[in-house]
């Protein structure tokens, strides 16, 4: 499984297999959102917003 | 996961689709592939990718029912332009997110599951109230107040204690159930400090004693496909507050209150919670863009591939 370096830590997982809006938590704790797939780009996963919800 | 026949098509597609930069056009009559496979493909639109969405991507895979999964964070539709799909599962988390593109979607003549109306209807909680009561659906009593002081009064004569609730927020968020008037008194000066015109509108509820447990059921269309219980020694049984779920039995007087309720804010894919009272069962809440990855193995309901299925009929009604 290849290694991502990323500002907020290393990934362990398959590139190939991500999704736009799938959410990743990386080594050291962080929680980082897939928001473009070519390139490969995470951004930190958002908080809950007030208007999230079901 | 290629639910589309084949890359080139998925490009024009995931274009056709609107999963386009922002500000990019395209026009539908210069990709012939991607008008015919996005008019018969049902676009699960959707900014945080959750268990639920997986599950209905895997749902609509296994059902042979040709999908496209979106991506709203990198949407931009310019409303009636373009060709877009004929069917559209908005799974938004962001609620005004998910509301704004339902209302793209069938500006551009989608059928959208659920439509723009029930988003909004759902989406705030008063409107939600207003609809039942309008409809004779059983509700708890719900009063509401645009001012401190007249919301004070009118919580001594629902009684304490009473349900303070914010108009929009899902997962219990912002629930607050005050004791006294000197409690409710402390939440509403809390709420107005907040700042902004929805704070200053106070939705109370009476409290209404429960027996360690609500019910949570499915409709999907005209059907209540399931139910659960959530039960918690907390007031708030939420699932995604630790209320643990089994399966309730699907009563005429649940069905009758679950389709009521549906009937009342528009109807669709909806999730109703209720509460068992002295009155009978009533409805507190209904729900249009449902989590359901607590409730498949403890229902034993499909509840993905009822979803994908429903869709899939919509499709075909538009053929």
């Amino acid at each position: 499984m290849p290694m991502l370096d990323t500002p907020y830590g290393r990934l362990d997982l398959d590139p190939a297999a991500l999704m736009l809006g799938e959410l990743v938590v990386t080594d050291e704790g962080a929680e980082l959102e897939v928001v473009a797939l070519d390139p490969l780009r995470f951004e930190l996963a958002p908080e809950e917003a007030e208007d999230w919800g079901e | 996961m290629s639910p589309l026949p084949s890359a080139a098509a998925d490009a024009m597609v995931a274009a056709a689709a609107g999963a386009i930069a922002p500000g990019t056009a395209v026009a539908p009559e210069r990709s012939p592939v991607a008008r015919q496979v996005v008019a018969t493909a049902v676009a699960v639109v959707y900014d945080r990718l959750r268990e639920e969405e997986r599950l209905l991507f895997d749902a609509f895979e296994r059902l042979g029912v040709p999908f496209i999964p979106v991506y709203a964070p990198t949407l931009a539709l310019e409303l009636g332009a373009g060709q877009l799909p004929g069917v559209v599962l908005e799974r938004c988390v962001s609620q005004w997110r998910g509301l704004s593109l339902a209302h793209a979607y069938e500006a551009a003549g989608s059928t959208v599951i659920n439509r723009p109306d029930v988003i909004r209807t759902c989406g705030d909680k008063l409107a939600t109230s207003a609809a039942l009561v309008r409809h004779g659906v059983p509700t708890p009593r719900t009063s509401l107040a645009v001012d401190a002081e007249a919301a004070l009064v009118e919580a001594d004569r629902l009684g304490y204690p009473v349900v303070m609730k914010p108009l929009v927020g899902s997962w219990g968020r912002l629930v607050a159930r005050a004791e006294s008037r000197a409690a409710l008194e402390a939440l509403i000066e809390y709420k107005e400090v907040l700042g902004g015109p929805e704070h200053k509108v106070h939705y109370l509820q009476e409290y209404v004693e429960k027996p360690g447990r609500d019910i949570r059921a499915f409709v999907v269309g005209d059907e209540v496909i399931c139910a659960i219980y959530r039960s918690s020694e907390h007031w708030i049984t939420n699932t995604a507050r630790g209320g643990k779920a089994s399966d309730c039995p699907l009563t005429d007087e649940l069905v009758e209150r679950c389709l009521g309720a549906a009937r009342a804010v528009g109807g669709g894919i909806l999730a109703i919670d209720l509460v068992e009272s002295s009155r009978g069962l009533l409805v507190v809440e209904v729900n249009h863009t449902m989590e359901f990855r607590n409730s498949i193995t403890t229902t034993g309901v499909d509840i993905p591939g009822r979803i994908a299925a429903y869709a899939a009929r919509q499709s075909e009604l538009r053929a």
